[in-house]
């Protein structure tokens, strides 16, 4: 039976109709045959750490309540999500010190393929290292800054020197409650460590450790991996584009960039202009090269390129279901290693470049630094000489894509409100201080098949919208805002509240502000600080009338970003649970007790418009506590008297 | 030998498959999980944990009174060897013809994965003989699955709807008065 997808954008939909129609399996369904799920992995209460087990704890009461080394529901839970944290932490940390070591690279004596293309921002950052900057080289300022990066990931001793970005109170927070990042790796191996067979027993200081591993990813690997990234790439700037799959173009070579770094891709997209391949292509009856992306790595270049999007993470079958994907180039993370399958059905041509990811009978054409350029043509050439193979019976190319405006970040969309030459946060604090706008909200992450595609993001999204909460987004949650048209400007007048449209009328901003990729929720920390330090809406992140949410999340990374999320004082929602539910305890811990001690805390709901509200209904408790006064506009949830 | 029916107790059930995966265990050579799978053997399995909704419901084969598997088999493998025993297919008897497959109304008799025939739940008559429980019974971590006399399993949930009659007519607990 086809799989009807009812929330998702119409290229989803007949793509996925032509997977059904040719018997080609899907995300969906593999989802669909993998049913029932086991409920104790669902809980939380399945522990494989030990080969004393597996164990299980049985939630009904009736067997045994522990394992077979005598470790509760809580522990056992508490392990689970503990080395969920980890591995998330790792996944973007790693990336982070990629970044930082081709920044490394583009400051030595030797020819690099890359340079720094924002030295301004490489400024701003080494100051933060307190690395001297007047009167030196770039390349000089860059070398000390990528060494100084290099070495938050191994500090023997103190703290992580970016989290010290953080706003005053936060970090005496922190410190009281002895969760200060000290190096990246450091937390990652001691997580794993605690986490081992016989070491941490008490969840809450198991959680306590792991919120000290996120804020290591938050605040360190993740923060390095965007500002390094702005550095070397150049800062994203506002600019325009079309996302969904109908940017693929029947006449042209179309590669597909997906994967999460921005080191290859960026290159691939600059490669592609050259006119020497473009030739090369019009010589195989090509029309040109078209470069789209998917996932992060799309993201990245939409930010710093205007490369359209081709879609999100459950659309990475659907692209080459198109039939029009001559080659689809990898790197790391949220890679379906049902790609190779899919791609065998059709001639395009996959090829995985990360000596980290590699998949079975994949053709592998490695990445290095030294010669990004040779190697991005090499790809570019391989799908140029693969156009040929191209069966133009068996393209159909959705004729969906939508208009978006994307490349915001911590400094471009307060430049954007204040100007160029008086750059400040001022308009937007004013704005929340004067009821215009009732708040802010983060909403990011992944898609999920557990839940109709796209339903939770898109009313959460608009519910939000409606009641005058501006939206700021990244990862697959953006790439969905821009299939269905909400990163345009004027959705502000379709889906907002009336104080949004006048805020957005004003300045000429979508209501859902493009942030970038998922390591760029640190541009999300980063500008929390920044409101602290505008003035007016208290001391600390955990006093602004904000809340986070990622409703279809799927990856351990999307764990990791919910806990420095949630210790950096941050009310922080998803739809399905955590894989807590087994632990009673650890359950209400982490959505009820931690608010005490970082202000922020968990919740669950499944409903994304009731989840909306509960966001909602956070950020009023908030505005009350900072006595503002109430929105401007009548509101179509309404605050509580 | 022991005797009795499975019965489910479907609010229990995680969908965590441990009973399709020690059901192939007790019909392999092997024995057991690792060995299986060591020699890439497929002895398949009797339960089957079909999805409805978010919920996992194990279904088993019925071992009906008057069971149409056994009516429809037209050599006789698939018999009954006592009043009251379950229903077994003689292997060397059965052609494949696949008849039990189509007749039963519960879709309990599926194909052999590795060679011919049928399979179906024998309620481990070699387990049952040594006085055990079948094994997708004795693997449920979560008590879903339960073997008992026909009669007994009826008076327990008899028990369970009386007790249920008791909470919801008082204030107390369950059981409590």
């Amino acid at each position: 039976m086809p799989r009807e997808l009812p929330y998702a954008d119409k290229a989803s939909r007949e793509m996925a109709k032509r997977a059904s129609a040719e018997r080609i399996q899907t995300v969906w369904d593999r989802y669909d045959r993998m049913q029932p799920q086991c409920g104790f992995g669902t809980l939380g209460i399945c522990c494989r750490i030990c080969s004393m087990g597996p164990c299980r704890v049985d939630p009904f009461g009736d067997g045994p309540q522990a394992g077979v080394c005598g470790a509760d529901a809580d522990t056992i839970a508490a392990r689970n999500i503990g080395r969920m944290i980890a591995a998330g932490a790792a996944a973007h940390s790693d990336h982070g010190r990629d970044v930082a070591h081709t920044l490394l690279m583009a400051a030595g004596e030797k020819d690099c393929d890359y340079s720094v293309k924002d030295p301004e921002k490489l400024a701003a950052i080494a100051a933060v290292y307190g690395i001297a900057t007047s009167g030196r080289s770039v390349k000089e300022i860059a070398g000390d800054l990528a060494r100084a990066a290099l070495e938050e990931f191994g500090r023997q001793e103190g703290f992580l020197k970016m989290a010290s970005t953080a706003p005053a109170a936060r970090q005496e927070i922190w410190r009281n409650l002895g969760i200060y990042p000290r190096a990246i790796d450091r937390e990652v191996v001691e997580m794993m460590h605690r986490t081992n067979m016989g070491v941490d027993t008490d969840f809450k200081n198991i959680v306590k450790h792991g919120m000290r591993t996120a804020l290591a990813d938050g605040w360190g690997g993740s923060m390095i991996a965007t500002e390094l990234s702005d550095a070397i790439f150049g800062s994203p700037d506002i600019r325009r584009s079309r996302a969904n799959l109908g940017v693929l173009k029947a006449d042209c070579v179309n590669v597909v960039v997906h994967g999460h770094e921005p080191t290859l891709s960026d290159v691939i997209a600059i490669v592609s202009q050259d006119k020497k391949l473009i030739e090369k292509a019009r010589a195989k009856g090509a029309n040109g090269i078209v470069v789209a992306g998917i996932c992060c790595t799309a993201n990245e270049i939409l930010m710093r390129h205007g490369i359209p999007l081709a879609g999100s993470f459950m659309q990475q079958e659907l692209a080459i279901i198109t039939g029009a994907v001559d080659l689809m180039v990898v790197d790391v993370q949220c890679l379906m290693p049902a790609l190779s399958g899919v791609a065998k059905c059709f001639h395009t041509k996959l090829v995985t470049t990360s000596p980290k990811a590699k998949m079975p009978g994949v053709e592998h054409i490695e990445f290095s630094e030294e010669h990004a350029v040779r190697i991005a043509e090499r790809i570019l050439e391989t799908a140029i000489d693969n156009f040929s193979n191209r069966n133009p019976a068996r393209v159909q190319i959705p004729s969906d894509s939508e208009r978006l405006v994307a490349g915001f970040t911590t400094e471009s969309v307060f430049r954007f409100l204040g100007g160029k030459y008086r750059a400040t946060y001022r308009p937007l604090n004013d704005a929340v201080i004067s009821g215009r706008l009732r708040g802010a909200a983060g909403v990011i992450g992944c898609s999920n098949p557990n839940v109709e595609y796209e339903e939770g993001h898109l009313k959460m999204v608009k519910e939000l919208l409606k009641n005058d909460v501006l939206v700021v987004t990244t990862g697959c949650n953006a790439i969905t805002c821009a299939k269905h048209g909400l990163l345009k400007p004027e959705a502000a007048f379709e889906f907002g509240g009336k104080g949004l449209q006048e805020i957005c009328g004003a300045v000429g901003i979508p209501p859902v502000l493009h942030v970038g990729s998922c390591v760029d929720n640190s541009r999300i920390l980063r500008t929390l600080a920044n409101i602290v330090a505008e003035g007016g809406l208290g001391a600390d992140i955990s006093d602004l009338p904000v809340a986070g949410a990622a409703p279809e999340w799927m990856s351990e990374k999307a764990v990791a970003i919910g806990f420095y999320f949630v210790a950096s004082g941050v009310y922080t929602m998803i739809c399905q649970p955590l894989p807590v539910e087994g632990s009673r305890n650890l359950h209400k811990y982490l959505t009820e007790e931690v608010e005490a001690q970082t202000g922020g805390k968990w919740a669950f709901e499944i409903d994304p418009v009731e989840a909306a509200r509960k966001m909602i209904r956070h950020i009023d408790k908030k505005r009350k506590a900072l006595k503002l006064k109430p929105p401007m506009y009548e509101q179509p949830f309404k605050p509580e008297p | 030998m022991k005797k009795g029916v499975i019965t489910i107790r479907v609010q229990r059930c995680l969908g965590c498959k441990s009973c399709e995966i020690a059901c192939a265990a007790a019909h392999s050579v092997a024995k057991d999980v690792r060995g299986m799978a060591r020699d890439g053997e497929r002895p398949g399995h009797r339960v089957n944990v079909e999805p409805c909704g978010r919920r996992a419901v194990p279904v088993h084969c019925n071992h009906c009174e008057e069971a149409a598997c056994m009516a429809a088999c037209p050599t006789g493998a698939i018999h009954r060897e006592g009043e009251g025993e379950p229903v077994l297919v003689d292997v060397g008897r059965c052609i494949g013809c696949k008849m039990c497959v189509q007749a039963c109304p519960f879709g309990v008799i599926v194909i052999n994965p590795s060679g011919k025939g049928v399979l179906k739940c024998d309620q481990c008559v070699e387990r049952l003989a040594r006085g055990e429980d079948p094994a997708c019974v004795a693997a449920c971590p979560t008590g879903a699955l339960l073997f008992a006399e026909p009669s007994e399993a009826a008076r327990a949930k008899r028990r369970r709807a009386a007790r249920q009659l008791v909470w919801e007519q008082s204030e107390g607990e369950p059981g409590e008065r």
